[in-house]
Parts: C-alpha cells; sequence; structure tokens
C-alpha cells in the first residue's frame, strides 16, 4: 500500500543521504522525495512516497525515527491530509491541436506559462491523481518533457504536523 | 582558554573520562599525535588501524566504558571500516576518530582524502564532520553521549586538519541538547504488568537473552527472574557471559550451533521471553518455523529491533535493567502464582532434562589426535573464573561458545553480528590494557590469526601478556565444513597449504611459541603458557576434519539439527 510520510529533519550537511540511503541500504521503496526548509530554517521537511505492507512501513518509521537527525515522523496515511504536487509539462502544439490544449488547461485550472510555435508549456499544481489526469489527456498531443515535484502533504484542519 | 582544536579534542576526551586510546598516527593527525606526545592519555600503538578500532571495541566490551580510537585520513581511516561495522553490529559503544584534509580541500579528490562520512554511514550510530573550531567541544560531547547512550554504538568524528589548528576558547558542554534524539529508558508498567501475567500463565516458558544484558549490566536481574520463576535461559552467541553456563537452568547457545536442548525448547515453548536479544537469522533458522508454538515477548531499547523479524504479542521497549527489576518487583507481589507457575512447569523442565541427557553438549576424545574441545575444556578448567577469552570467527569460535562455560559478565569477547576474522587478538590487546593484571587468551584458528598476526609486535612492545591459542588444522575450517557437508567435500581454496611456523613467528616478534602436537601436551603447554610471563602463542595440532556439531543447516528450521554421531 502507498504511504505518504513527512519527516522533520535537522537542516544540516548530509541528512539527505542518511535519509535515503537507510532507504537503499534496507531495500526499502521510495516513490518520491521532496525536501526544503520548513518555518525554521534549522529544520527541514521531507515529503516521501513509498509503498510496503504494515510491517515495513513500521520499519520504515521507526528506523527513519531510530536516525539522530530525525525529528518527527508523521505517516499521513492514517490522517486526513491535502496533498499537492506541482508539474512543468512541455506538450507539442500543431495548428489544430492549440485550441484543445488550451481548454484542457482551463478545465483543470492550470496555465501556460511559456509559448513558442510549436509548443505549449503547462504548470500544473494539484493531487498526483489530477497530474495524472492531465497528462493522460495531453498525452495524444505529443509530450515533450515531464518534470513532476513529487507531492508534498499537510494535515487538514487547525492541528500541526510540528515539532512537540 | 584559547585552545588549538587537538588540544581541544584531547581536553575533551580526558573530561569524557577517556585515559587510553589505540591509534596510528599520519599526516593528518599529525597535529593530534604533537599534543599526544606531552599528554597524560595513554596511547597504544597498534601496526594497523582496524587493529586499532578492533583494541578499542575489545577494551569497551570487558569495560563497559567507550572505546577511543584514532586513525589518520584516507587509507588510515578506510582501514578503520571493518573494525567500526564490527561494533555497529555488536552495538558497542566506541568513539573513532579520524584526520580529514583541510576542509578548503574537502571534495577535491586531494591526498589522502576519503568521504568518511559517507563511507561509514551505514555502519555507525551517528558521525560528525567538524566543519567549525567553533562546534568542536559540542561534536565531542554529543558523541560519546550518542555512543553510550540508548542501544550503544560507533561514533566517529571526521577532524579536518585545518580545524585541529585552528584555535578557540574551550569550554566543554554541561549538556547535550539532541532533539531526534531521545532514547526511550523506563518500561511501560503496563505492558510489564500485562508481561508478568503471561510469564505466571505459562506451561512452558523460555528466556532467550542476548547480548543486551552486558549492555545493559542487566545480569543480576536476569539470574533473579530465571531462579524465582525457573524458567531455563538459552543464550545468544552475544550472551554466553551474560548468563552463569553450569547454571541449572542455563540451556546453552541456541541456533545454528545450538544446543539440541536449546534448540527443542525454543521449538516447543508456549512463552518465549527475548530480553537483548534480536532473532538474528542465525539463532532463527527458517523463521517461519521459529517458536512457532510460542507467544512472545519482546524486550528491547532499539525499537526497530521489535517485530523485524517475528512478530511479537507483546513488545517492551526500555533499558532491561529498568523493566526487568519492574518485573521482578511485580512478580514478587505474587508469590501465591509464582509457587503455581513453578510447579506447573515442572514437567517442562523435566521434559528439557531428558533432552539434554538424550544429546548433552559433547565430543569424542580421542587418544591419538588433539581434540579442539578438549584445548578449550582444559584452558576453561586452567584458567580463573574471571578470565577473558577472546575469539576470532569460525569454528574455534563456535567451539568456545559451546565448550567454554562462562560465568562472569563481560568475560566472552567475540564478533557476533559482523564475524569478523582477525578481531581476538586485537581485542585480546585491549582487554589486557585495560586489565593488566587478568588472564586474557584470544581462542583462534589458525586461518583468522593470520589476519592480524602483526599485533604481535603491539603485545610485545607494551608487554601485555595475552595468551594466544590457535587451534591449528591448517584448514579455513568453517568454510571446509559446509563443503564437506554441502558441497561433496569440494575443498574449494581452504586447505591452507602452506603451515605456518607460528613458533618462529612468535619469536621473530619478539614473543614466546609453545606447540602442542600429542594429547597429553596439551594441559602441560596451556600451563606453561599461562606461567610464562609476556605473550605466548599456543599452537596446537587438531585433529583436522573436526566439525562444529550440532549444525542446523541454511534453510531449515532450528529443530532440524545435523547431530554429533
Amino acid at each position: 500500500m502507498k504511504h505518504t510520510i513527512s519527516v522533520l529533519v535537522e537542516n544540516e550537511f548530509g541528512v539527505l543521504s542518511r535519509i535515503s540511503g537507510l532507504f537503499s541500504g534496507r531495500g526499502f521503496n521510495i516513490e518520491s522525495l521532496s525536501v526544503a526548509p520548513t518555518q525554521d530554517p534549522d529544520v527541514s521537511r521531507m515529503t516521501l512516497v513509498t509503498r510496503g505492507d504494515d510491517r515495513i512501513l513500521e520499519q520504515i518509521t521507526k528506523q527513519l525515527n531510530k536516525l539522530i537527525s530525525t525529528i518527527k515522523v508523521v505517516d499521513f496515511t492514517d490522517e486526513e491530509f491535502i496533498e499537492r504536487e506541482l508539474a512543468l509539462i512541455k506538450v507539442a502544439t500543431e495548428a489544430e491541436s492549440r485550441a484543445e490544449a488550451l481548454r484542457i488547461v482551463d478545465i483543470f485550472r492550470a496555465k501556460v506559462i511559456d509559448v513558442t510555435p510549436k509548443s505549449y508549456t503547462i504548470e500544473i499544481t494539484g493531487a498526483p491523481a489530477k497530474v495524472d489526469a492531465v497528462l493522460e489527456l495531453l498525452r495524444p498531443m505529443g509530450i515533450k518533457e515531464v518534470v513532476r515535484s513529487g507531492p508534498v502533504v499537510v494535515g487538514r484542519g487547525a492541528k500541526r504536523s510540528w515539532i512537540a | 582558554m584559547e585552545m588549538t582544536g587537538s588540544q581541544i579534542l584531547l581536553e575533551s576526551l580526558k573530561l569524557e573520562g577517556v585515559d587510553t586510546v589505540f591509534g596510528y598516527p599520519g599526516g593528518a593527525v599529525i597535529n593530534i599525535y604533537d599534543d599526544l606526545f606531552e599528554s597524560s592519555i595513554n596511547h597504544i600503538l597498534t601496526r594497523h588501524e582496524q587493529a586499532a578500532v578492533h583494541a578499542a571495541d575489545g577494551y569497551a566490551r570487558c569495560t563497559g566504558k567507550v572505546g577511543v580510537a584514532i586513525a589518520t585520513s584516507g587509507p588510515g581511516a578506510t582501514n578503520t571500516v571493518t573494525g567500526i561495522a564490527t561494533a555497529y553490529m555488536d552495538s558497542i559503544p566506541m568513539v573513532i576518530i579520524t584526520g580529514q584534509v583541510p576542509t578548503p580541500l574537502i571534495g577535491n579528490d586531494a591526498f589522502q582524502e576519503a568521504d568518511m562520512c559517507g563511507i561509514t554511514r551505514p555502519c555507525t550510530k551517528h558521525n560528525f564532520l567538524v566543519k567549525d573550531i567553533r562546534e568542536l567541544a559540542k561534536t565531542i560531547k554529543e558523541a560519546f553521549y550518542i555512543a553510550r547512550t540508548g542501544r550503544p554504538g560507533p561514533v566517529l568524528i571526521d577532524f579536518p586538519k585545518d580545524i585541529q589548528v585552528a584555535s578557540h576558547k574551550f569550554s566543554y558542554p554541561d549538556k547535550v541538547n539532541l532533539r531526534g534524539y531521545k532514547p526511550t529508558y523506563s518500561g511501560n508498567i503496563r505492558q510489564i504488568e500485562k508481561a508478568a501475567k503471561m510469564i505466571l500463565e505459562a506451561k512452558k516458558p523460555v528466556l532467550y537473552i542476548g547480548g543486551g544484558i552486558n549492555l545493559s549490566a542487566a545480569n543480576d536481574e536476569l539470574l533473579k527472574l530465571a531462579e524465582m520463576t525457573k524458567i531455563p535461559v538459552t543464550t545468544t552467541l552475544m550472551a554466553m557471559s551474560a548468563f552463569p553456563q553450569r547454571h541449572p537452568l542455563a540451556l546453552g547457545m541456541l541456533g545454528m550451533h545450538g544446543t539440541f536442548y536449546a534448540n527443542m525448547s525454543v521449538t516447543e515453548c508456549d512463552l518465549l521471553i527475548a530480553v537483548g536479544s534480536r532473532f538474528d537469522d542465525r539463532v532463527t533458522g527458517r523463521i517461519d518455523s521459529f517458536a512457532e508454538k510460542a507467544k512472545v515477548i519482546h524486550v528491547d531499547i532499539d525499537p526497530t529491533s521489535i517485530g523485524k523479524n517475528v512478530l511479537v504479542s507483546l513488545p517492551i521497549v526500555g533499558d532491561l535493567k529498568d523493566v526487568l527489576g519492574k518485573l521482578l518487583g511485580s512478580l514478587e507481589q505474587k508469590q501465591e502464582s509464582l509457587k503455581r507457575l513453578v510447579a506447573a512447569t515442572e514437567d517442562w523442565r523435566l521434559m528439557i532434562a531428558e533432552w539434554k541427557e538424550r544429546h548433552p553438549m559433547a565430543y569424542r576424545q580421542s587418544k591419538t589426535v588433539i581434540k579442539p574441545q578438549y584445548v578449550i575444556e582444559k584452558i576453561r578448567e586452567l584458567t580463573n573464573d574471571d578470565a577473558i577469552i577472546t575469539t576470532e570467527v569460525g569454528q574455534h569460535q563456535m567451539w568456545t561458545a559451546q565448550f567454554f562455560d562462562f560465568s562472569q559478565p563481560r568475560t566472552f569477547l567475540t564478533s557476533g553480528g559482523l564475524g569478523t576474522m582477525g578481531f581476538g587478538l586485537p581485542a585480546a590487546l585491549g582487554a589486557q590494557v585495560a586489565y593488566p593484571e587478568r588472564q586474557v587468551i584470544d581462542i583462534s584458528g589458525d586461518g583468522s590469526f593470520q589476519m592480524n598476526s602483526q599485533e604481535l609486535a603491539t603485545l610485545v612492545q607494551y608487554r601485555l601478556p595475552v595468551k594466544i591459542v590457535i587451534l591449528n588444522n591448517n584448514y579455513l575450517g568453517m568454510v571446509r565444513q559446509w563443503q564437506q557437508m554441502f558441497f561433496e567435500k569440494r575443498y574449494s581454496q581452504t586447505v591452507m597449504e602452506l603451515p605456518i611456523d607460528f613458533i618462529k613467528l612468535a619469536e621473530a616478534y619478539g614473543a614466546t611459541g609453545l606447540q602442542a602436537t600429542k594429547v597429553e601436551e596439551v594441559e602441560e603447554t596451556i600451563k606453561k603458557a599461562l606461567e610464562t610471563p609476556g605473550p605466548v602463542l599456543m599452537n596446537f595440532k587438531i585433529s583436522r576434519e573436526e566439525n562444529v556439531l550440532p549444525m542446523v543447516p541454511a534453510g531449515k528450521a532450528i529443530n532440524e539439527m545435523v547431530l554429533a554421531s
């Protein structure tokens, strides 16, 4: 089963390799990983998507917690959360398909951020499933390049997944 | 006071209670060595950086203190990796200090540069690269704190040369503040009460104890628990000295080379109480049939150990001394139930006694060739109870675990998790430095011994009276045994075709060499070695194709043993 895990870590030298090395060294699967500082510049948040059964997920969570640089681990799968991903999609456009591309952009509330005679570059944010859907619709026109950020998540409501 | 980085290091070591370090100098630690020249810290110069780390490890294993090793950058530092991985697998508290090229050169492929934080990330509990002299004292404080607390382990500090010569005001922090590291010491009392209830209801309970007992110094609590409940105790390789092996409740080692009765007990038990052990594959054999009739209570300070390999009915996270203490407290208040438990488990102990009688831990003595087990029994007989025994890895290690009958905590130092050949001699060196007056004996094979035999020089230089026992079969015996049993006796690269004159080798270093080739020479050789001052090497020519039995073949359940005929 797919799990989205948020890891708060000390924003210090080598911390990314500690996390990624843990996954590769123990054979855990990692589908996406995004990292950036938080409101506290000493703390970074890593949002990662992984797959595994309950036992593997228990080990992943425990092993992440065991790292000295890890401050907090939240598995969002069992909680209400909002998930967003950014994608930049470069799509080939012929004269006859440009209107169709714009319609899709409109329906999904995406944006065209760069235009050439033969291409549109489209920016879209949303849950990964929405990004998948846009890609599916644009595919017949010819997708030249896709850049996805991997999802980031935040819990619903006023409760924070922050350091206690 | 203003101090250089290397002075800050040495002052900090003293404040951490370090009086002895093991190491090897080089260009990137030359400033540290310059300050060591006049320091009160005792430095032991080994002949290889790997040996320095194993020596610090042996020192830590027998004392419980943090072992400290120093090596230079690049090859010096990479030579420490096997030692660090050995300590990591067995949860031994250590701090390893490696020199590093100056910070402006890091990443430049500079001379003798190696990315030690990258290399040791998976085999240290934590590691640090000191990039700023202002962080140095805090880093050392944290390194020692991390190494010795929680589940102990090795911590590496990579220390660039320019930081060693930079100056800063020295003030050593009183406290550490690591918000991501808060080990759980206190066991949850409700879980412990549940454990007490499960124990009191058991009909066929077994205690399965690991190296954590020694690390937590919970030996007395364990002994009390076993005696109060009359629950038999089986021991992992790491815990052979954690419970007295001649105690009537001792079942000896379990697992691949465990005793028949230990493996049968675990297979048949209805309650397995795992304490400071981690269900290693060498212990469990085929995992789905391991203790399959039992409920499992697992006590460990490291939550990742719990539920990793087997499903656990009752997890308890905490320091073993705390948890066992509370468990004893709880059981003591239930005297009636305890009496009922002892009565209800009487049949179980009888069944185990029958297994023990049917297949005791034994070997067939010979009149013509020296049996390795006999040598080990004789060493046990002729040494004190507090003698410290180290081993290398292989057949001799298993025979020692099977036949030595340890009685005192921290007297058996062996590489359990990583299985590092070449560990025993430098570990014995470290133990002898820690306890100059105690008997320290490295039991070795002829293969393993040659992996760090250069440390004979260190023993002689520092007059360390370590006695070395080589159980010499001119084979890499354990691999040969597998080849005999599972590869139709195709002894591929396991015959040590060049017999070494170990006596001459010992003498070349200035040590004493003795040899026994006949059974009747064994006792006098050991006696003579123990009476001879200084390091002594004993070469015992043993029966060449003796096997370690019982043996659970790889992939089999632990009750499917090949037994001694």
